[in-house]
């Protein structure tokens, strides 16, 4: 056995709970996951399943209190990221670790233009970059915004919700970080603004060979992007595999309820399928 | 813009208008004597008295009386009832005391609310919090006269300072900077007295807003940027918050009008609340009338510049 | 399954946040301690000493073991005038808030109901009275109209009802479009059954706040106008005169200062305490 490079992201038995009158609810049990550089994780499961906290505990972006870091370990190359110094930490978080929101049009600064939202990130992460400008109409062309130079001294709320969304990943992706964590990228937009959004992350992956953390409970996006999926409920992982094996065979209950839910075209049936509360 | 200006100044006079006509009502309709020499006196004829109530157009009926107060009040040619000076020379001698007192304190006001707000929002739910909540609600529910006095009594007679009127008597100052040193000193201890309540309002109006700012997904976005949490605070969460530090620049003024009344009487400065008291003492309708109306004025301006202040800090607002 | 009431969802929050239990501790402890004075002068025995008794022997004394907080100019006992100050300051705490309680209601229901024009020019109404200094205002039409029990009352609640007015509406304006609103117009209900039992009941817990805040505003109030001259009327003793007589003896006898302002101040802090943690308990949801 040769000594090999560490695991480009392991997150080992990370557990998370939120204090909450004097009592320390878990959220996060348990969860370990392994992720190499240039493949995608999706993470899925309902609201409340922990997925999100984990998503945002990998630069410990969860404030705590009232979040309570119970214990594990996220090893990024081999740093375990939970016992950084918060100073150090900062330097991870957008540079090399960068993070799309849900809700792009509560996720940008209401009151500061495209350009010095874009432009904070470059300055704080690639102080190479002297021509700040350019560069932020490079990525806002990436992303496939027309007339990216007329943006710039836009507004948020001048934007639409596609748009915004499109400068939030065109932010993440400017700092070129390693890892980009995207929570639910789609969930508040249009179907139509949803299957552009995933072709240009399908395309970002292809082009850039981004590594990328999917929180997601978009089949599509599951079958189209990732290539290992994780399973949450309750806080733990129920399952994890690769993609194709998960959704063929899914062994869990809760996996397999999940998967019923989704319509088929090949299928009749009169009611879509729910998932029991009951369920554990 | 410009429309929005002159729109809200036109709203502006309906509402000087309704004012006046508040305060005209309330001070005309109420029993008692206008004349100064009071009611009863046997020493005053009736031609005198006559000639009293015709130089004030107290003859004639109320509406006529109110009509010529108006265009007395836009000509400036009101007169103190008392003294028969012209109000607006009995008020502007007031005014540049006035203005720095109420100015000195809106400054206090702002400056140490946001401070102790901020503080509160950053330490929401801990004892720090707790106490800052504590200490604000201490600062309105002290009786501006009772802290006064309670100033005034340990200060002057066991420390032994002067801090009463706008500054020392009997004293040769060498030159202008320790004269204004010493107005600046006395100006401060009233100020402060009078600021007291509008720290602790604007401290939890601060608070509640940067609270429920720092709720926001933007300010997740700004942390997952990697900013520093001084930078998240600062630019992306105060920026946000700053409503009501704006919409306080107007409408702190009339509680500090208010307050003022109390306040100039107990340190013996010679501001416009002082000048408000003694017109109640001797029932001198046209200054009440025209001092409402100044200070009206005052806050309606306040509030329109605090609307453009509030759309040159926030994209999002649209003067209509 | 929850089964509590509103109002007792409130009761129980508010009981969790102790400052705000402390503080109605102390206002019910100031109200039984008021009610005990009213009633033993009533049966003529007024506990500890008859507050208007006048003893120029005795006069501007130090706190001591007979005289607990002093005397005053005229040889009155302090601690005695306190104690009958005491239902001044709280009546005209909790009439005033019923007079701009009932405006404000009033106005802010018509205002927020009906919308439109009406809704206009009452608010116009209300920022007219925004931008009166309100002591100035009260402190004219008082001294104007003679400073009594009731006039003081009326005068203050005539003034300060804008801040419940603007609640009210605020409310309305929200509750007006609830679903259970709109079932109750369809059904034909008249607009005041719809007003009184539909939309009121549901603001019933905002009203209650402003009512709580409004106390302390009234009470301070009340204060500085009997500071000034214009409170109610020697010999009654009030808080305010108290301190308003002892002014003039201010470098000779700090205690007719410092107590009767402390009592004034502790009353007002607890009012305010209460409403915030009625504020506060209100607020989660």
């Amino acid at each position: 056995m040769t000594t090999t490079e560490p695991p480009f992201l392991e997150i080992k038995n990370l557990s998370i709970g939120f204090s909450a009158n004097e009592k320390v609810i878990p959220a996060v049990r348990n969860v370990s996951l392994t992720l190499n550089k240039g493949e995608t994780l999706a993470i899925v499961g309902e609201s409340g399943s922990g997925k999100s906290a984990t998503a945002l505990a990998i630069t410990r972006l969860l404030a705590s209190p009232p979040a309570v870091y119970q214990g594990g370990q996220i090893l990024f190359n081999g740093v375990d990221l939970l016992a950084l110094p918060e100073k150090e930490l900062r330097a991870y978080r957008g540079g090399r670790i960068a993070y799309v929101f849900q809700e792009a049009s509560t996720s940008l600064n209401p009151v500061y233009t495209i350009r010095s939202q874009m432009a904070e990130m470059l300055r704080l992460h690639r102080p190479e970059v002297h021509n700040i400008d350019a560069e932020i109409i490079r990525w806002l062309e990436m992303v496939g915004i027309t007339n990216p130079k007329e943006r710039l001294k836009a507004y948020p709320h001048q934007l639409s919700g596609g748009m915004q969304q499109r400068v939030m990943i065109a932010m993440a992706l400017s700092a070129q970080p390693d890892l980009l964590i995207a929570d639910e990228p789609t969930t508040a937009l249009d179907v139509t603004i949803q299957a552009q959004i995933l072709a240009q992350l399908r395309k970002l992956e292809k082009e850039l060979g981004m590594t990328m953390i999917l929180i997601t409970h978009n089949l599509a996006i599951i079958r189209g992007l990732a290539h290992q999926v994780a399973v949450m409920h309750h806080g733990s992982i129920v399952e994890y595999g690769p993609t194709e094996e998960v959704l063929q065979h899914p062994q869990h209950p809760y996996t397999k309820a999940l998967l019923a839910c989704i319509p088929r075209l090949d299928e009749h049936r009169r009611r879509l399928s729910t998932i029991e509360k009951e369920l554990q | 813009m410009l429309s929005f200006i002159l729109r809200r100044l036109g709203l502006s006079i309906i509402l000087l208008f309704l004012i006046s006509f508040i305060s005209f009502f309330i001070i005309t309709l109420t029993p008692g004597s206008p004349y100064p020499w009071g009611e009863m006196n046997p020493k005053i004829s009736p031609e005198v008295k006559a000639a009293f109530r015709k130089k004030f157009h107290l003859d004639l009926p109320l509406y006529q009386q109110y009509e010529m107060m108006l265009h007395d009040l836009f000509t400036g040619e009101l007169r103190s009832m008392k003294d028969d000076l012209p109000v607006m020379k009995k008020i502007t001698d007031r005014l540049p005391a006035t203005l720095a007192l109420n100015i000195m304190a809106i400054l206090f006001s702002l400056s140490f609310g946001t401070l102790l707000g901020l503080y509160g929002a950053l330490y929401r739910g801990n004892w720090k919090d707790m106490s800052l909540s504590f200490l604000s609600f201490l600062f309105i529910a002290l009786p501006g006269f009772w802290i006064s006095y309670l100033l005034v009594l340990t200060l002057v007679k066991y420390v032994g300072i002067p801090i009463l009127g706008t500054q020392s008597y009997g004293i040769e100052f060498p030159n202008h900077l320790t004269l204004w040193l010493d107005r600046l000193w006395h100006l401060m201890l009233p100020a402060i007295v009078l600021s007291l309540a509008g720290i602790a309002t604007q401290s939890r109006y601060l608070r509640s807003s940067m609270i429920e700012t720092l709720r926001e997904n933007y300010i997740l976005t700004a942390r997952a940027k990697g900013l520093s949490p001084t930078v998240v605070l600062y630019q992306h969460a105060l920026r946000n918050s700053l409503r009501p530090l704006i919409t306080g620049i107007g409408m702190l003024l009339p509680s500090l009008i208010s307050g003022s009344v109390i306040i100039e009487t107990i340190f013996a400065y010679p501001g416009m609340g002082q000048l408000g008291y003694q017109a109640v003492l001797e029932r001198d309708y046209p200054i009440l009338i025209t001092l409402n109306m100044i200070v009206a004025t005052m806050v309606l301006l306040g509030n329109l510049f605090s609307d453009l202040l509030y759309a040159l800090v926030d994209p999002r607002v649209r003067l209509e | 399954m929850n089964l509590e009431s509103p109002s007792q969802q409130l009761w129980k929050r508010f009981c969790k946040n102790k400052v705000g239990v402390w503080a109605l501790v102390i206002i019910i402890f100031l109200t039984l301690i008021a009610a005990a004075t009213l009633l033993l002068s009533w049966l003529g025995l007024p506990w500890p000493m008859n507050p208007n008794t006048t003893d120029l022997s005795q006069k501007l004394l130090p706190p001591s073991q007979l005289h607990w907080l002093g005397t005053d100019h005229l040889g009155r006992d302090v601690f005695s005038r306190m104690l009958h100050g005491a239902p001044i300051s709280l009546t005209v705490g909790f009439t005033t808030v019923l007079v701009s309680l009932s405006i404000g209601v009033v106005i802010g229901s018509i205002a927020g109901y009906c919308g439109g024009k009406v809704d206009q020019c009452l608010m116009r109404l209300v920022d007219a009275f925004l931008c009166f200094p309100t002591f100035f205002l009260i402190l004219t039409a008082v001294a104007l109209l003679g400073p009594s029990l009731i006039n003081i009352v009326v005068v203050i609640g005539l003034v300060s009802w804008t801040e419940t007015a603007r609640l009210v509406r605020g409310e309305f304006l929200t509750l007006r479009e609830a679903e259970y609103v709109h079932a109750a117009t369809i059904l034909g209900q008249d607009s005041l059954k719809i007003i009184t039992r539909h939309i009121l009941p549901n603001a019933a817990a905002v009203i209650l706040i402003t009512a709580v805040l409004g106390i302390p505003e009234a009470i301070l109030a009340e204060a500085g106008l009997s500071f000034l001259g214009f409170g109610v009327q020697p010999p009654q003793a009030t808080w305010g005169n108290i301190i308003a007589d002892g002014k003039t003896y201010l470098l000779e006898a700090w205690w007719l200062i410092l107590f009767p302002g402390f009592a004034i101040f502790i009353t007002a802090l607890a009012f305010y305490l209460v409403g915030d943690s009625l504020r506060e308990a209100g607020e989660k949801k």
